[in-house]
């Protein structure tokens, strides 16, 4: 990204500034907090709708550590894909199918178990996984990849995996047509 | 714009006016400094910014729409009524803000800031102007201003629905249903442009399409000729501008998504409209329209004289340039604006189902065979490549047979003609209208001579 700016912007050579550690590590800390402490809401909140809006607020806490990462792209994927569409399909199908905005839900005491269970589990998982993959010092990254690059790599290091992924959406939509259009020809 | 003022004073470039309100205090800043500079920029340039735009578009709408239907609009406040909407917004700020007791109150007052953050943040990517943009790294900056326009979207929705009342959440889920449908013919269109300037960055188009009106994506090639149109009517739907306003279709729907909203926070709904239908016509102008560029490619030949030496930049030429440059993209942008506004007040209001109909059926299509077609054509039909008046000059036509490039220069020509020709028979048509309009309100406001 850096020499692609230098290029086409003979400007940005005389005001190139190198990113402050101290001011990104205050902003990741922002991040984080955000997303955490929304994550903690998605879980407690009551309210689907609620919840949903909290989980916004996690997915924007991690497209701003996206953004802290220089991975521009990834964030505003983030937002579009998270935010955008599955927010909206979760907020439309409540809408479709709920009373009133006062709905509650509550979970049964084996619901609250099981949950606990499974993600102490997947929370030991990870937390092992990142303490004997990742060192202490973080390797300092040289460089950023270009949209262009990651482009080139996902059509063609990656095209077949990449393919299989657009074939698994269209096995998904082929199917949520068929079910509905049966249960269209069962109604009648 | 008060910043742009303010850095003509200075005559630095907007990058380092950080560094230059620093140095000229002679103090190297600290962290909190810094913290206190970004937040002071919020406050005294992103807020005023997207204030005087939706303001200004507010009171221009209102202007319009009189015009088409034969009033004057709003002409007490200030002259030609231009302070209108200061009037209007002191109202709404001294106006009690209601709840519904029925409400999810959280929600609720969430909703407002939910739509009209985002907004600022699109602010972010738009180009004024080539050094006058507020983040020019953002390397995906098109994508980004799409991303978080649907945020926006969230917050419509979660008004409709948190107002507990049967016709916003009507809005609402029509809100959702129209987003779902157009925003894939939207991405599609744009993405025909993308692929034939080959990069997402905002302020790079720019200097891509600087050579004047036949480098300008929008007649790079006939494919990109039609998305820019199939752009324009998904834009219509993105920004709830009619004929796709159906989320407040207010002939049906009382006011749609914000019936239980007043005061201030009403306003704010109105302002991210504003701003929003700025940043979607501001997108079209970046990526079709040339961005800051005029039609015979100046201010990008300026631009590259200006700072062909990196030792010797000439910093008040820069400045000047930018200002026209800003001034160009505002007038683009508003022009865009101007054709939404004159399609509201003369088009019909469609049912959501042919909203979608049009949406998923009809331009989901068009786009996916515009797509193609402009694959095909870039494959096929070679065009100059790098940077007019870096790499070539845009006006040398012979230049062009070097490079078998010939093809495309004819295709881009001979659009840019046919762009010229329908602008031209647009713009005799409204002189043609003012003047007979004018003619027909002498006749209806003066009494007809009495035979004696």
């Amino acid at each position: 990204m850096e020499d692609d700016a230098m290029m086409i912007f003979p400007l940005a050579q005389t005001i190139a500034q190198p990113p402050d550690a101290a001011a990104s590590t205050g902003l990741f800390y922002l991040f984080a907090i955000l997303a955490g402490a929304s994550a903690l809401g998605v879980v407690l909140s009551r309210n689907i709708v609620r919840t949903a809006v909290f989980l916004l607020f996690t997915l924007a806490g991690v497209a701003g550590l996206y953004f802290l990462l220089d991975a521009e792209f990834l964030a505003a994927v983030q937002l579009v894909v998270y935010a955008g569409g599955t927010l909206v399909l979760i907020i439309f199908g409540v809408m479709l199918t709920s009373k009133s905005p006062g709905i509650r839900y509550e979970p049964k005491i084996v619901e609250v178990a099981v949950a606990i269970g499974v993600s102490v589990v997947v929370a030991a998982a990870l937390v092992m996984a990142i303490v004997r993959q990742f060192p202490a010092e973080p390797a300092s990254i040289e460089r950023h990849p270009t949209i262009a690059e990651l482009g080139q790599v996902l059509l063609g290091d990656y095209l077949i995996p990449f393919e299989l992924i657009s074939v698994l959406l269209l096995v998904v939509m082929i199917g949520a047509a068929y079910l509905a259009k049966a249960r269209r020809r069962g109604g009648k | 714009m008060p910043v742009w003022m303010l850095m003509l004073a200075g005559a630095v470039s907007p990058f380092s006016m950080e560094s230059w309100w620093f140095g000229a205090l002679g103090i190297s800043p600290a962290l909190w400094m810094r913290v206190i500079y970004s937040l002071l920029l919020i406050a005294v340039v992103f807020l005023p910014l997207v204030s005087v735009i939706a303001m200004f578009s507010i009171w221009w709408e209102r202007k319009v729409a009189g015009h088409m239907q034969s009033r004057l609009g709003p002409n007490r406040v200030g002259p030609i009524g231009i302070l209108q909407s200061i009037a209007d917004g002191l109202k709404l700020i001294l106006k009690e803000d209601l709840v519904p007791r029925s409400a999810d109150s959280w929600l609720f007052r969430l909703a407002p800031y939910l739509a009209f953050a985002p907004v600022f943040a699109a602010f972010l990517a738009l180009p004024f102007g080539p050094e006058f943009t507020f983040e020019p790294r953002l390397s995906a900056g098109l994508f980004w201003v799409l991303a978080i326009l649907s945020v926006e979207v969230m917050g419509v929705i979660l008004a409709g629905w948190a107002s507990n009342n049967k016709w916003s959440l009507f809005g609402a889920m029509r809100e959702a249903g129209q987003m779902v449908s157009y925003e894939i013919p939207l991405g599609i269109s744009i993405l025909v442009g993308v692929m034939s300037a080959g990069t997402l960055n905002l302020v790079e188009l720019g200097f891509i399409q600087g050579g004047g009106l036949h480098t300008w994506l929008v007649f790079q090639n006939p494919f990109t000729f039609l998305a820019f149109f199939c752009y324009f009517i998904a834009s219509l739907a993105s920004n709830k501008r009619a004929p796709f306003d159906l989320p407040e279709s207010e002939s049906e729907l009382v006011a749609g998504f914000h019936t239980e909203y007043s005061g201030l926070r009403f306003s704010f709904f109105f302002f991210a409209e504003y701003a929003a239908m700025f940043i979607v016509g501001g997108i079209q102008a970046a990526l079709f329209l040339g961005g800051w560029n005029d039609p015979f490619g100046l201010i990008g030949y300026y631009h590259q004289r200006f700072i062909a030496d990196p030792s010797g930049i000439d910093h008040a030429g820069l400045m000047v340039l930018n200002v026209i440059a800003a001034a160009v993209f505002v007038l683009k942008a508003l022009g865009i604006m101007f054709v939404q506004m004159w399609l509201r007040w003369t088009l019909p209001r469609p049912r959501i189902d042919q909203v979608l109909y049009v949406c998923i059926k009809v331009l989901l299509p068009m786009a996916c065979v515009i797509l193609l077609g402009a694959a095909l054509w870039q494959l096929f039909v070679p065009r100059r490549p790098g940077l007019p008046w870096v790499d070539y000059s845009p006006w040398r036509f012979g230049d062009y047979g070097r490079d078998q490039a010939l093809g495309a220069l004819v295709t881009q020509v001979t659009l840019a003609l046919v762009g010229v020709g329908m602008f031209a028979v647009l713009l005799g048509w409204v002189v043609y209208a003012a003047i007979s309009g004018r003619n027909l309100k002498r006749r209806l406001t003066d009494p007809a001579p009495i035979p004696m």
